[in-house]
């Protein structure tokens, strides 16, 4: 368990995040969420509220977000749950930050299809600007953590940085992305290679060329 | 190579707008009420006469599954469907492909395929991952039901029909549909006994039918180009056109739709620049997502690329995620990382799986080093056997079809490095 999570004091937590409550929007969305579930089956919506919830705490901490304790009651009386339901939810999911992270969370994708791209070399970019795994760099600017497969593997290795994802990347790429970030600009989103549109084969795709500069109905040629 | 005007994804890389009016131009919602209009049965036998099995892994006939679904479901007990967007398999990339750059495929095949099965609302269960394609999804569905073709008299077909996006946060296991119908109703993902199976109790205890995303979205193109059409690509129990999706050491990896059954070779060749270092570079290949096992260069080249064909080589076609691997290759680190992830993503219900995932995992990274014994192969052999087909899901399964596959083929390689380590070669050359 020495990896686990360091998870703060929960005296200040509860000082600091006892009063929490959503804000009007972040209620508004919560509400239209609970909406998408029949009558008593509120419960369903515990993990877009929870979302919400790290959501706001991002915003008020200008980082990511997490979940103090409080925050987590808080949902919980929101949806009548009991804590406990709750809590095992908030702990069983790994998008849910048990701990405060960085203005940027820093996820690289190590699983094997990125691996055989070189995301040792995106690791290894992160590290020589001093992201540790695990940890949040002492500016609070970044937090580093290797994640499972993001999905995204046709165009690997890549990374998720808070909502964004970024993709064809190698050591120099994430180096820039990460310099762009420190110095407040936001980095093109998406694949990183010059000329790549998306998860077409690179230099061009091989199928469905008419679909490249208009968009091409093919029922005329059934 | 199946003609472009075959293929059902057309935008598949989004070179044009995902929103409604593009989607509609492309040939989605046309006429959507008089494809439905045939009635519940005869949508069902026709996308089982469409060969249609489904895309998710494990490729049951999807109609079969759908006519599973009561005919008569009251009002205290309606149907669900669930879409299962939660696309986690390690080289799987293709729901994304669809969810944004054509959302409305799906959307359209929800309703038609929520009808059939006499459903009162489809669930899509997006990963939590994919935030941005959420966001196009949610946008999507509200364009669905701003132009009537959701809801009340949804497409003015006179059936009423809701869709819900929701959104996980992050656990692999959810894509296992128990755990998914777990996930919709607020609680840990952790698998369900079955029976019952979810089309008689599922999502709140109604009938429930979970579907992969591909297997919903092609179904409004079977039904306006006809079950012959779609019948008429792919062997015999294979057929249809499919989405691959090729990562690792090619030239050009990409996603592409193409004929299920289109030879490993050609599928390399033509779309993804050959293997890095050419066809004698090739080590081995994963041919349908990280749980099932991998299979030698010299095994996989003329291999057809469907259900049929990849069981022959003692593998799967899984979710069509091919995973190549050329020689430079670490290829025990490379399924050790695997078993990282199974221990990762194991939820922790059943002993074998939860045990057995980090056993395996620490023996796998022993077995990297060649810090071992040779006898440790068989153990780690015998280990993956007890977890196998011991536990309520297919994980554990997942998690021990990999490291056999490494034994069966890669038995030398991993003797050489344990010898390797203890200095024992120096003796082998001496003799």
């Amino acid at each position: 368990m020495a990896d686990a999570i360091q998870i703060p004091d929960e005296a200040e937590t509860r000082a600091k995040w006892g009063s929490f409550a959503f804000s009007p929007e972040y209620k508004a969305k919560a509400d239209m969420y609970i909406g998408r579930y029949p009558a008593g089956r509120q419960q369903s919506a515990v993990m877009a509220l929870l979302d919400l919830a790290q959501r706001q705490v991002g915003e008020e901490t200008q980082t990511q977000g997490w979940l103090p304790v409080p925050v987590i009651e808080y949902v919980s009386s929101y949806l009548g749950m009991p804590y406990m339901r709750t809590y095992e939810v908030a702990t069983f999911y790994t998008m849910y930050n048990l701990a405060p992270v960085g203005r940027y969370h820093v996820q690289v994708c190590g699983t094997t299809p990125c691996m055989l791209r070189g995301s040792d070399d995106i690791i290894a970019a992160c590290k020589k600007r001093g992201l540790v795994k695990g940890a949040t760099t002492p500016d609070g600017m970044f937090t580093l953590n290797e994640v499972e497969c993001m999905g995204n593997c046709a165009s690997a290795p890549m990374v998720q940085i808070n909502d964004d994802n970024y993709e064809d990347l190698d050591y120099g790429s994430m180096t820039a992305i990460l310099d762009d970030l420190a110095a407040g600009k936001q980095p093109k989103i998406g694949t990183q290679l010059p000329g790549r549109h998306t998860v077409e084969p690179f230099g061009g795709a091989t199928t469905l060329h008419a679909m490249v500069d208009k968009n091409h109905d093919y029922r005329g040629e059934w | 190579m199946l003609a472009d005007k075959d293929r059902i994804f057309t935008n598949l890389y989004g070179y044009q707008d995902f929103a409604l009016k593009a989607a509609q131009k492309r040939g989605d919602w046309d006429k959507t009420a008089a494809l439905m209009k045939i009635g519940q049965d005869a949508i069902i036998e026709e996308v089982k006469a469409s060969g249609l099995r489904g895309r998710g892994g494990a490729g049951f006939p999807t109609g079969m599954k759908w006519s599973f679904m009561p005919k008569a479901p009251t009002p205290e007990r309606p149907n669900f469907l669930v879409i299962n967007a939660d696309e986690s398999e390690p080289g799987s990339c293709k729901d994304r492909e669809i969810i944004r750059h054509d959302p409305h495929k799906l959307i359209e095949g929800a309703l038609i395929a929520g009808f059939a099965m006499r459903a009162r609302a489809a669930y899509i269960y997006i990963r939590g991952e994919y935030i941005f394609e959420a966001k196009i999804l949610e946008t999507a569905v509200a364009e669905a039901y701003a132009a009537g073709l959701l809801g009340k008299n949804a497409a003015k077909s006179g059936y009423d029909f809701d869709v819900f996006v929701h959104r996980g946060a992050g656990a692999y296991i959810c894509g296992e549909e128990t755990a998914m119908i777990e996930s919709l109703e607020g609680k840990k993902g952790q698998p369900r006994l079955k029976p019952p199976f979810p089309a008689g109790a599922g999502l709140y205890g109604c009938p429930t039918t979970v579907n992969n995303v591909e297997s919903i979205a092609v179904v409004p193109t079977i039904l306006r180009r006809g079950a012959t059409w779609f019948k008429s690509f792919g062997r015999e129990n294979n057929h249809g056109t499919k989405l691959f999706q090729i990562s690792g050491h090619v030239e050009k990896p990409c996603v592409v739709e193409e004929e299920m059954g289109i030879p490993f070779r050609e599928l390399i060749e033509k779309h993804c620049g050959g293997i890095r270092g050419g066809w004698d570079n090739l080590l081995a290949v994963i041919p349908g997502g990280s749980s099932v096992p991998l299979v030698p260069a010299a095994m996989m080249m003329d291999v057809p690329m469907d259900f049929d064909g990849c069981k022959a080589v003692g593998s799967g076609l899984g979710t069509a995620a091919v995973i190549v691997m050329d020689k430079s290759t670490d290829i025990v680190r490379a399924i050790s990382r695997l078993s990282y992830f199974y221990k990762h993503e194991s939820c922790g219900q059943c002993t074998p799986c939860r045990e057995g995932t980090g056993w395996m995992w620490r023996v796998m990274e022993k077995m990297r080093t060649g810090d071992a014994d040779i006898g440790d192969i068989d153990t780690l052999y015998d280990v993956t056997k007890q977890v196998e087909g011991h536990t309520i899901c297919a994980l554990g399964d997942a998690a021990a079809w990999p490291i056999q596959g490494l034994i069966k083929h890669f038995r030398p390689e991993m003797e050489r490095r344990i010898h390797d380590a203890k200095g024992d070669n120096m003796l082998e050359a001496a003799e």
